[in-house]
C-alpha cells in the first residue's frame, strides 16, 4: 500500500504551485474578483498550455490521460492559490462529454476543450432541485423535428464565458443532457454574484430553445451514469480545492501565531491558540486522507467510490468552514478585514462547502447507502 | 498513490487467515476479564499458541522471534484478529511497548531472557509511569531508585497502572538523579512484580471494572542488571515507548468501533421513534452517517500514517493526531449511540448493559496514553512548531 501522492504526482503539484504563484498571485485574484466574469485570458491560455484542460481526457483527443488523483493534486493548488478560472466548470463538462459514449460529440468537442478553443459548463440545478438530478424540472418538449427546451437554471458556473452549455433536463420521465451553444436563441444569462467572488455563478433561462436530437449527448440510463460520474469527479475537485484553502488558512494562522506578540510573548505560546491550531491540522489532514482515498477509489472504479465521495465531501465541507472560523479567530482584528487575504479563502471555503452538495446532503446520501433504505 | 495491498501484504494476510482458521479457539473464553486468574490463564494459552505459530510480536525483527512485519502488515494482523473476535492478547503491552523498547535499548542478556517470555505469554507486563503527583507531567515523577551494591532500591508510589494486578513484570520509571533537571534524572527499570516490598491495590473504574491499580514500593530491591538502557536516559526511552503506543493503538481499534457502529445500526432499526423506526428519523440518519464517515476516516488516517512510517522511518509526533482523533471519535460515537437508542439505553438490562459500559469507558480514552490536551500541545509544538509555553 502506498497512501501518498507518487513522485510524478508530487512533481505535478509542485509545478502547479509555482505556476499559480507566478501567474495569478493574490493581488491578481483580487482584480479578477472585481470583474463580472472573473476570466483572465492570458492565465487561461497558459493553463491550457500546461495541458490541464485535457488532464483526464484520452490522448486521442490531445488529453494527458491522467487520473482523478492528478486532478485532485492540481485542484488542491488552485484552492491554495484561490484561483478564479473556468477550470472546474470546463473539467466537469468535459468529463460529462467523455462519459457520454457519444462519439460524434466527443470528436467535435473534447479535442477543442483540451486545446483551449472551447470552454464549457454544466447547467444542472433548477430553482428547487438542489443537487439531485432527479428533481430537475427543466423540460425538453418534443416538436416535429426535435425539442424545445424550457426552464430556469441556477448556480451555473462560468456560464458567461462558456462556449457551450450542457443542460440537464427531463425528456418525459427520463433524464437527458443537451449540449447547446451559449448564444443560441432563447437563452438569457444573468450574473448572480455570490459570497465567493472568485467563482462566478449565473442564472440561465431557457425559453423554448430549439434542440435537435443530435444535441442530446445522453439520455436515460446513460445520462444518469455519465452525470453521476462527472459529478463525482467535480465533487472531488472541490474537496481538493477545499484542502488547498485549508492548507493556506492553517499555514497563515500558524505563521501569524509565531510572530504576533501580546503580553510580551508570541500568541502561539498561548494554549488556547495552540489548541485551535492543533485542531485545524487534524481537520486538514483528515480531509486530505478522505479526499485522496476517494480520488483513488474513483480512478480504480472501486465499488466503494460512491460512498467515498460522499464521505469526503461531507467531511471537507464541515472542515473548510471550521478551519476558516478558527483562522479568523486566531488572526484577531486583522483577520476580519477586507485587506487581509483570509477573507478570500474564508469565502471560497464557504462556497465550496455548498458546491456539489453540503455536508448534510452528503450525510443523507451516505445514510441511504448504509441503511439500505 | 496505490491503496491496493501489495502481493507481500496480501500473502501476509492470507497466511494469517489460514492459520487463524485452524487455531482460533472454538469456544469463547470463560470468566470475566479483570480479576479472574482463570480468564488470564486462558489468555496466556492463546498468546502461547500465537507464539508457536509464529504469530506473536509480528513486527519484531526475525532474530528476536518476530517476523519483521511492516507497520501496514501489523495493522492487517490486528484487523484480522479483531474481525474474527479473537481473544485479547495477554502480551499486548509487552509486545507493543516493552518488547520494542528492549529490542532498541536492552542488553544482550535482557533480550535473551525477556523477549521470548513476552512472545509466548509467560510474562504479562504493565507500565508504571504515572504517579499521584505526576500524570501529564510524567517527567516530574518522584519514585526513586538508589544504587546499593548490585541492586537498585526503589521507594515510592505509582497509580493508574493497567493490568498490574495480573502482571508478572513492570516497565518502571524511577528517579535516579534527584539533582539533575527533571528530564535528565530518570531511568527505566524492569521490575519483577513478585519482588518483596511491592504491593498492588486495585482501583475500580467508573465503568465498574477493576482495570487499573495503585502500586506501592517499599525498599524493593531490583537487580542492577535490570536497568534498561543507560542510567538517567529513561526519558528518551519513554518517549520512544509512548510514540510506539500511540502509533500502534490506532490500528486494531477500527474493527472494534466498526462492530459498535454496526450493532448500533441494527439495533436502531428495531427501535421505534414517533411511530417509525429510529433509522427513519432525519437527525438520527445524520448522526449515523457522521459516525460512519468519521470512522472510515479514522482508518484512512491510520493507513496513511502507517504507509508513511513504512516508507520512511519510525513513528513521530504525528501519532498524536491519531490518538486525538480516535479517542474523541469514540466518545462522539457512543454519545450518538445513547441518544439514538433513547431512554432504554440507560437500563442495565438493555443489551446486557453493553451501551452503558461503552459510554462510560470512552471517557477514559481522552485521558489514558496522554490526555487530549497533551496531544494538542504536542501537535502544536512539535508538529506545527509553535513556541513552548512551559
Ligand atoms: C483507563 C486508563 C488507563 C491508564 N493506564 C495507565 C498505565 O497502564 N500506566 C500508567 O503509567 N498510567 C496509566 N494511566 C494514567 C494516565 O496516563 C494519566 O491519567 C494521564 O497521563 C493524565 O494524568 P493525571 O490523571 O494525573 O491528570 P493531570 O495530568 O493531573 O491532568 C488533569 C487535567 O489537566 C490537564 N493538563 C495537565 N497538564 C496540562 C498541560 N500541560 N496543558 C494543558 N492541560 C493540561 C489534563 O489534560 C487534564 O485535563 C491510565 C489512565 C486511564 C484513564
Amino acid at each position: 500500500m502506498h497512501f501518498d501522492l507518487s513522485k510524478p504526482q508530487k512533481l505535478l503539484q509542485e509545478s502547479a504551485r509555482t505556476f499559480f504563484k507566478r501567474e495569478c498571485p493574490l493581488t491578481r485574484v483580487r482584480e479578477l474578483m472585481e470583474t463580472g466574469n472573473g476570466f483572465d485570458e492570458t492565465l487561461w491560455t497558459h493553463m491550457v498550455d500546461q495541458g490541464w484542460t485535457g488532464l483526464m481526457l484520452p490522448e486521442k483527443y490531445e488529453g494527458l490521460e491522467l487520473s482523478i488523483v492528478e486532478l485532485a493534486a492540481l485542484a488542491e493548488e488552485m484552492g491554495r492559490a484561490c484561483t478564479p478560472s473556468p477550470f472546474l466548470a470546463t473539467t466537469w463538462a468535459s468529463v460529462l462529454i467523455a462519459e457520454s459514449e457519444n462519439t460524434p460529440i466527443q470528436t467535435k468537442y473534447l479535442k477543442a476543450i483540451a486545446e483551449g478553443s472551447c470552454m464549457a459548463t454544466v447547467a444542472l440545478q433548477d430553482a428547487e432541485s438542489g443537487w439531485n438530478p432527479n428533481l430537475v424540472a427543466t423540460t425538453l418538449q418534443p416538436t416535429d423535428n426535435g425539442f424545445k427546451l424550457t426552464g430556469e437554471k441556477w448556480y451555473v458556473l462560468d456560464a458567461a464565458t462558456a462556449d457551450v452549455l450542457l443542460v440537464v433536463a427531463k425528456k418525459r420521465d427520463q433524464l437527458a443532457i443537451a449540449l447547446i451553444p451559449r448564444n443560441r436563441e432563447g437563452i438569457s444569462i444573468e450574473s448572480t454574484p455570490s459570497i465567493d467572488e472568485t467563482r462566478k455563478f449565473s442564472q440561465v433561462k431557457f425559453n423554448e430553445v430549439t434542440v435537435s436530437s443530435e444535441d442530446l449527448i445522453a439520455v436515460g440510463g446513460q445520462a444518469d451514469k455519465a452525470l453521476q460520474r462527472s459529478m463525482h469527479v467535480g465533487t472531488i475537485a472541490v474537496c481538493a480545492d477545499l484542502i488547498g484553502s485549508m492548507q493556506w488558512m492553517l499555514e497563515t494562522t500558524v505563521e501569524y501565531a509565531k510572530t504576533r506578540k501580546q503580553f510580551g510573548v508570541p500568541i502561539g505560546s498561548f494554549q488556547a491558540v495552540q489548541h485551535q491550531c492543533a485542531d485545524m491540522l487534524l481537520l486538514l489532514e483528515s480531509s486530505r486522507s478522505a479526499t485522496y482515498y476517494a480520488a483513488w477509489a474513483l480512478s480504480e472504479d472501486d465499488p466503494a467510490s460512491e460512498r467515498a465521495v460522499s464521505m469526503a465531501k461531507a467531511y471537507c465541507s464541515d472542515s473548510g468552514r471550521e478551519i476558516g472560523n478558527r483562522a479568523c479567530q486566531v488572526l484577531g482584528g486583522i483577520g476580519f478585514t477586507w485587506e487581509h487575504d483570509l477573507q478570500l479563502y474564508y469565502k471560497r471555503a464557504k462556497g465550496d462547502e455548498l458546491l456539489f452538495g453540503d455536508a448534510t446532503f452528503h450525510r443523507e446520501e451516505l445514510a441511504k447507502q448504509i441503511l439500505n433504505d | 498513490m496505490d491503496l491496493k495491498l501489495t502481493e507481500e501484504e496480501q500473502k501476509f494476510r492470507e497466511d494469517f487467515r489460514t492459520w487463524l482458521k485452524e487455531n482460533l479457539p472454538k469456544e469463547p473464553l470463560t470468566g470475566r476479564s479483570e480479576d479472574d486468574p482463570n480468564y488470564w490463564n486462558q489468555l496466556r494459552g492463546w498468546q502461547k499458541k500465537l507464539a508457536e505459530g509464529g504469530w506473536a510480536g509480528v513486527s519484531w525483527p526475525d532474530e528476536f522471534g518476530g517476523r519483521g512485519a511492516t507497520p501496514i502488515e501489523e495493522a492487517l494482523y490486528l484487523e484480522e484478529l479483531a474481525v474474527c473476535d479473537a481473544p485479547e492478547r495477554a502480551g499486548v503491552i509487552g509486545e507493543g511497548l516493552v518488547g520494542p523498547t528492549i529490542i532498541a535499548e536492552g542488553s544482550q542478556k535482557q533480550k535473551e531472557f525477556f523477549l521470548p517470555r513476552i512472545l509466548d505469554g509467560t510474562d504479562i507486563w504493565c507500565q508504571g509511569f504515572s504517579e499521584p503527583d505526576s500524570g501529564s507531567d510524567v517527567a516530574s515523577l518522584s519514585t526513586k531508585a538508589v544504587l546499593d551494591g548490585e541492586h537498585y532500591v526503589v521507594n515510592g508510589q505509582k497509580i493508574w497502572t493497567s493490568f498490574a494486578h495480573m502482571a508478572d513484570w513492570c516497565l518502571l520509571l524511577v528517579r535516579t538523579d534527584p539533582n539533575a533537571p527533571k528530564h535528565k534524572g530518570i531511568s527505566c527499570l524492569l521490575v519483577d512484580m513478585k519482588s518483596e516490598g511491592l504491593s498492588v491495590r486495585p482501583l475500580r473504574q467508573m465503568s465498574g471494572d477493576a482495570g487499573f491499580n495503585e502500586m506501592f514500593f517499599s525498599d524493593v530491591r531490583v537487580p542492577a542488571t535490570n536497568l534498561l538502557g543507560q542510567l538517567n536516559e529513561g526519558w528518551k526511552i519513554t518517549i520512544t515507548a509512548l510514540m510506539n503506543e500511540r502509533a500502534n493503538l490506532g490500528s486494531g481499534l477500527y474493527v472494534g468501533f466498526k462492530k459498535t457502529l454496526n450493532e448500533l445500526i441494527e439495533r436502531s432499526k428495531t427501535i421505534r421513534r414517533n411511530g417509525s423506526p429510529a433509522t427513519k428519523d432525519p437527525i438520527n440518519r445524520q448522526k449515523i452517517a457522521q459516525a460512519y464517515l468519521e470512522l472510515e476516516i479514522l482508518k484512512l488516517n491510520s493507513n496513511r500514517a502507517l504507509s508513511q512510517i513504512t516508507n520512511n522511518a519510525t513513528p513521530g509526533p504525528e501519532g498524536s493526531i491519531l490518538k486525538l482523533y480516535w479517542s474523541e471519535f469514540n466518545q462522539r460515537l457512543v454519545q450518538s449511540a445513547m441518544e439514538i437508542l433513547g431512554e432504554q439505553a440507560q437500563l442495565k438490562d438493555f443489551d446486557q448493559g453493553k451501551w452503558i459500559y461503552r459510554y462510560l469507558r470512552s471517557r477514559g480514552n481522552t485521558i489514558e496514553a496522554g490526555t487530549s490536551e497533551i496531544q494538542r500541545n504536542i501537535i502544536a509544538q512539535r508538529v506545527l512548531g509553535l513556541p513552548r509555553s512551559y
